[in-house]
């Protein structure tokens, strides 16, 4: 698929940077809070900037790009947002599960516990007829 | 029927997809079955219990509100990371707790907390119905407990439960 770029209209050339501008700035913005950031449980938010309207900048500018320039149709870039915005919460999940288990279990001072309930469960002693 | 395609809306999805994306060329065509009903079998042998949906017309009200949602703390959250020292930002966990025990609606719930800046998911609870989440900028507790409970915890309610 080509798009004329030379006839391409001036209005639309805008609209689309635009949105690749605000797209690309905010996955920046993300990488610079990963860098930045000292917890890791503050660095697990920054990644989903990229993944949520950085992509769906990108995305969206490159929609308009082809709804203009004619012909393609536009599925591509919604799945391309939606599982990118689906998917990657997977991974940031796993990575903050793993960390809050780590800190659990070496007694990390501010870590929340997993609930008053299942810790009284715990600190009790079976009884006998349970243990056979 | 069932024993071939055990989740026809799954099944049907994912050929559409695959579809979509690669063409509709007879070899894809064939390819795109066989995906499709390859992973419907795969999940149907892991046991895994299909969900019904009671409520169509609550799953758009909540797309759009997380879009919303996505669209507010995407700025929020870029202002803190650049101005974050200044802004006096606080993050730290928090307790919520959760009505709902249908597995599809919490794993929306989670997929939703996580994708949006700010918020992530972190650990829940079954037996006690609580959910312990992190939140990038905690000065106001009762924002996030009413976003959670009112916002997606209802229409989740709506949608499965």
């Amino acid at each position: 698929m080509t798009v004329d770029l030379v006839e391409y209209p001036l209005w639309a050339a805008i609209l689309v940077s635009s949105f690749l501008v605000i797209g690309s700035l905010l996955t920046l913005i993300g990488a610079i809070g990963i860098v930045r950031l000292k917890s890791f449980y503050d660095r697990i938010h920054a990644p989903t900037l990229a993944t949520s309207w950085g992509t769906g900048g990108m995305a969206v500018g490159s929609m308009i790009f082809f709804l203009v320039g004619g012909g393609r149709p536009l599925v591509h870039e919604l799945l391309l947002a939606a599982f990118v915005t689906i998917t990657t919460p997977v991974t940031l999940m796993m990575l903050g599960r793993a960390a809050i288990y780590r800190d659990r279990s070496s007694a990390r001072p501010g870590i929340p516990p997993l609930g008053r309930r299942v810790e009284l469960n715990l600190s009790e002693k079976p009884s006998e007829g349970e243990l056979s | 029927m069932s024993r071939i395609f055990p989740y026809p809306v799954m099944t049907l999805g994912l050929f559409v997809m695959w579809i979509a994306l690669a063409g509709a060329t007879p070899g894809h065509t064939v390819l795109a079955l066989i995906v499709s009903t390859g992973s419907a079998l795969t999940l149907k042998a892991l046991g895994e219990k299909s969900t019904r949906v009671k409520r169509v017309g609550a799953i758009v009200t909540l797309a759009r509100v997380v879009f919303v949602d996505i669209l507010r703390s995407n700025y929020d959250v870029a202002r803190l990371i650049l101005f974050g020292k200044r802004l006096d930002r606080k993050s730290g966990f928090m307790t919520v707790p959760i009505r709902l025990k249908n597995p599809s609606s919490l794993a929306v719930l989670s997929i939703v907390l996580t994708s949006t800046p700010g918020t992530a998911w972190l650990d829940y609870n079954a037996a006690q119905g609580t959910l312990i989440i992190h939140v990038f900028d905690l000065k106001d507790e009762s924002h996030w407990l009413d976003l959670i409970s009112n916002r997606y915890e209802r229409l989740l309610l709506e949608i499965f439960e």
